[in-house]
């Protein structure tokens, strides 16, 4: 299996695997196998669509080498393994002959390419299958036509083709040519496998296909790529988010050995999308001496409007907006009656500052600009919005920039944004088209970030006699994502809400989600689970404190207020978004919510005695269409010291096609979500970021990771279940789960994250 | 002038001797496979070996390193199959993998002067490298799973080494 990432342009496909030897990826008809509906959802819903044509993804050289052309970004969710399964699996390919090269970024030809909200395998397994069975179906047609028998009489077995009446058997590679130039059957002529049958979907044995090169050092991501006659580049950004320069001297900086030009990049006007900051590009031979020259710049900002940002202060301004009324996202029965009349009220305000993505590997890109077009080669989540920034900085047509698309050394959301990767294109024209690559050290992406929103939740509840809830009151106040794309906007997106603030399925009569204004001060953008992350830190926190009001079990508690098992369609919750599913297919499930609860508890021994200082939380939450719980098992020390033993996490996204990458990224996301909870914060004071590097922006390191991580998959009931995502849901429910572990281990209600310092004694 | 090693083949390096290692290996030489990650050694990504110890090559300048022997992931092995490189693969570590490289570094170091680490020996060992994917757990596997398989090398083979 080779692991070698290339990029496999349209030439490259017909020309490039040997002339004449492979076939599956001929003379291209016009693609007409777009579906009519009126309503669109999923991958279809998506700009570009979802593309299933074999001849775009498959090639098959006559050594039966199968190569496999991946169009997600790999970022280490697995999915160029995962993606060439699927595939491999459905025309029954060996695993041994398959190699999987990537696609350059282009939608118009691949389909949506964009790598994010746990979409890859949601949108494409059923594609994938497809692309697979239509790939067999043809070898088997060229295989029959040769021996001159009805195709129904030929199988395929193992990468080769088998007409068991005569005996007679071709390798995939022997019919490849002929299987090439016939039609691609019609979507209602595919006949898929066996699920029983498949060799690889559903593995959970399969090496990454990218594994050896990660391990010894061949693995190229965006910042490894080198092009003859580069230059290095680092930029001197506005500190303050829509700062702009004022005035420069570059002479100091200009003589440091290696420093060859120093160039002024324009700052856009605000809201600034996608676009860079501006400010001082050093170009030089090397990164070093790019660093060293950036040091010596003298630089005067006009610092701008968003100057006063201050976190502390902002915290007090989203407090009081959550201590007033909002505009009503979301509304049954009588709220403020119901909390008037019940038994007991419970208010609790939380709050999450902003978090940066901090991928290991930074943004980083190399430009080239040959006359009116442009050639990138970068770790980016987003071809298609990198094509589009690039020609728009460039003032050239989006079709002329060409993106090969590298491994991504960590998303997390932050290489959705392509700001970075239209620096480098803007200095390789101002290098006179020398390839320039532009590099951001870890500070540049701590200052310079499209960051986590920060927000403050305030929720009340109220219960009855018995305990049972009777109204909640939840109040989400954050700065918008969409704040940094359009002007004036205060309020959540449907989107936004949508991730947990409105979409609660409680079985409580007077219910209302209200979403006062909140303004945005810098730039802010996804991070993986976006904001599922601060609702279900309240959300799931104020569960917990409201079972402990009624006296009530927490876990028992939680099912209680989920209820029984039933589809809702989320509309009915207020939420028209439903990451863009279709709301019968995709219905709010509560018997799988219900189910990642009960599987948590029970995998986690919940209700079982713990010695002293120790205790258990539970969480539930419903994202990207999948279900997660968690029990996080935490022990406190008598100096407040915090490590945790074990977490448990239950997890539903129906059908399972990698069930190792899907540990994986469970594995990941608990210690992610660990991480958020004790050390995650970026502040702003005098509108900048106080966080440098890894010594003041903490991530949680080997030592702190829970000891144990114990996944459980749910068994799904058939592949063709709609799918889940699975890169982010596991993140939600962690926080909540922690805090409230903490709460049973030692009484005490921590509200406000990171938890840090605040167990200390 | 300085002179080194660089994965065996000798180095003489007339440059700024401040220079730091990281950024000779990737823009010098081409050596990529030692990433950046912090450019303050907060981070491990950029872990290489000098003289066989661990060292963060963003903050050990070329002038520190006359006359001593660097190995990169580059020239941890051959072929790719150091023993924490294997079990690495063999229990697909790897998630996005950009620290991976100074993550096996560091494991490797580790295990040749402690065969057999505890699970706070290999905390101790790598907590000085960030893995943002957090495969955190799979990293204490694979090192356990590479100080087994080491021992199996070593009862077959008869070898004392």
């Amino acid at each position: 299996m080779s692991g070698t990432i290339t990029n496999l342009s349209r030439r490259a496909v017909l020309m490039g695997l040997g002339a004449g030897t492979f076939v599956l990826a001929g003379g291209l008809g016009p693609a007409a196998r777009a579906e009519d509906s009126p309503k669109k959802y999923g991958g279809d819903a998506m700009p570009g669509g979802v593309k299933d044509d074999p001849r775009l993804f498959v090639a098959v050289a006559a050594d039966g080498t199968v190569t496999i052309l991946c169009h997600r970004a790999e970022m280490g969710q697995g999915v160029r393994t995962s993606w060439a399964m699927v595939i491999a699996d459905e025309m029954d390919a060996d695993w041994a002959k398959v190699r999987v090269d990537q696609a350059p970024g282009d939608e118009a030809r691949y389909g949506n390419q964009n790598t994010d909200g746990s979409r890859s395998m949601r949108h494409h397994f059923q594609a994938l299958r497809r692309i697979g069975a239509a790939a067999r179906q043809m070898l088997a047609q060229a295989a029959a036509s040769q021996w001159g028998v009805p195709v129904a009489e030929v199988t395929a077995d193992h990468h080769s083709l088998m007409h068991a009446a005569s005996g007679r058997r071709l390798g995939y590679g022997e019919v490849a040519a002929a299987a090439a130039a016939l039609p691609v059957p019609a979507r209602e002529a595919l006949v898929f496998k066996d699920p029983a049958k498949f060799r690889y979907i559903g593995r959970a044995d399969i090496g990454l296909v990218d594994g050896f090169d990660i391990t010894t050092g061949r693995a190229t991501y965006g910042i490894d790529v080198r092009r003859e006659n580069m230059l290095y580049a680092v930029v001197a950004r506005p500190p303050v988010h829509g700062g702009k320069l004022v005035h420069y001297e570059v002479d100091e900086a200009l003589k440091v050995p290696g420093v060859v030009k120093v160039v002024v990049l324009n700052t856009a006007p605000l809201p600034s999308g996608f676009l860079p900051k501006g400010g001082l590009a050093v170009v030089a031979e090397n990164t070093w001496a790019a660093l060293k020259g950036r040091e010596k710049l003298k630089i005067t900002w006009d610092d701008g409007p968003n100057v006063r940002y201050d976190s502390a202060a902002y915290r007090a301004e989203l407090e009081a907006a959550a201590r007033a009324p909002g505009q009503v996202a979301r509304n049954q029965g009588d709220v403020d009656t119901a909390l008037k009349a019940a038994a007991k009220r419970v208010t609790a305000e939380y709050y999450i500052p902003h978090l940066a993505q901090a991928p290991m590997e930074p943004p980083a890109a190399v430009a080239q600009v040959t006359g009116d077009a442009c050639e990138i080669w970068g770790s980016t989540q987003a071809p298609q919005t990198t094509r589009e920034t690039v020609a728009k900085v460039l003032s050239i047509p989006a079709v002329k920039v060409t993106v090969h698309q590298t491994l991504v050394g960590g998303g997390f959301g932050r290489k959705s944004k392509p700001d970075y990767i239209a620096e480098a294109a803007l200095l390789s024209r101002a290098m006179d088209g020398r390839p320039v690559k532009l590099t951001f050290t870890r500070t540049d992406d701590l200052h310079h970030g499209f960051l986590h929103t920060v927000s403050v939740e305030r929720l009340e509840g109220g219960l009855d006699a018995k305990g049972k809830p009777v109204a909640w009151l939840h109040r989400t106040v954050a700065p918008a994502i969409n704040a940094t794309f359009a002007p004036g906007v205060k309020h959540e997106g449907a989107s936004e809400l949508g991730m947990g603030a409105v979409n609660t399925p409680w079985i409580v009569p007077n219910l209302r989600v209200e979403n006062p204004e909140a303004e945005s001060h810098t730039r802010i953008g996804w991070f993986r689970s976006v904001s599922n992350i601060p609702h279900a830190f309240a959300v799931q926190s104020f569960v917990a404190e409201l079972a402990a009001a009624a006296g009530r079990d927490p876990k028992d508690f939680l099912l209680d207020l989920i209820g029984p098992g039933r589809q809702i369609n989320p509309a009915d919750m207020a939420d028209g978004w439903n990451y863009n599913e279709d709301p019968v297919a995709y219905a709010y499930d509560t018997g799988r919510l219900r189910g990642v609860v009960e599987r948590a508890a029970k995998e986690a021994g919940w209700g079982k005695p713990l010695p002293k200082g120790q205790g258990r939380g539970i969480a539930a939450h419903r994202s990207f269409a999948s279900y997660a719980a968690a029990v996080v098992q935490v022990a406190v020390d008598a100096q407040g010291k915090l490590t945790i033993p074990r977490v448990d996490i239950a997890f539903d996204c129906g059908p399972v096609i990698n069930p190792d990458r899907v540990r994986a990224q469970l594995e990941g996301a608990v210690i992610q979500g660990v991480s958020l909870a004790t050390l995650g914060e970026i502040s702003f004071k005098a509108g900048q970021v106080q966080q440098d590097n890894f010594d003041s922006y903490e991530v949680t390191r080997i030592e702190a990771a829970p000891k144990d991580i114990r996944v459980h998959l749910m068994p799904a009931a058939q592949y063709d279940a709609p799918l889940g995502g699975v890169g982010e849901p596991g993140v939600p429910p962690i926080a909540p789960a922690l805090l409230n572990a903490i709460h049973a281990a030692t009484g005490k209600r921590i509200r406000s994250l990171p938890i840090r310092d605040q167990l200390r004694a | 002038m300085i002179t080194f090693t660089l994965n065996g083949q000798e180095q003489r390096f007339e440059g700024d001797p401040e220079m730091p290692l990281l950024w000779y290996l990737r823009d010098v030489q081409g050596l990529t496979g030692t990433k950046y990650g912090c450019g303050e050694a907060l981070c491990g990504a950029c872990t290489v070996h000098a003289d066989g110890a661990p060292i963060r090559s963003c903050q050990t300048t070329l002038g520190d390193l006359a006359g001593m022997a660097v190995t990169t992931i580059e020239g941890l092995s051959p072929d790719g199959m150091h023993p924490v490189q294997v079990a690495w693969r063999e229990l697909n570590v790897a998630q996005c993998g950009y620290c991976q490289a100074g993550q096996i570094m560091s494991a490797a170091a580790l295990l040749k002067d402690t065969p057999h680490p505890s699970d706070e020996a290999i905390d101790d060992a790598m907590s000085g490298n960030i893995c943002r994917c957090a495969t955190y757990p799979r990293i204490r596997a694979a090192i356990k799973r590479a100080a087994g398989g080491a021992q199996r090398k070593t009862a077959s083979s008869g070898s004392a080494k």
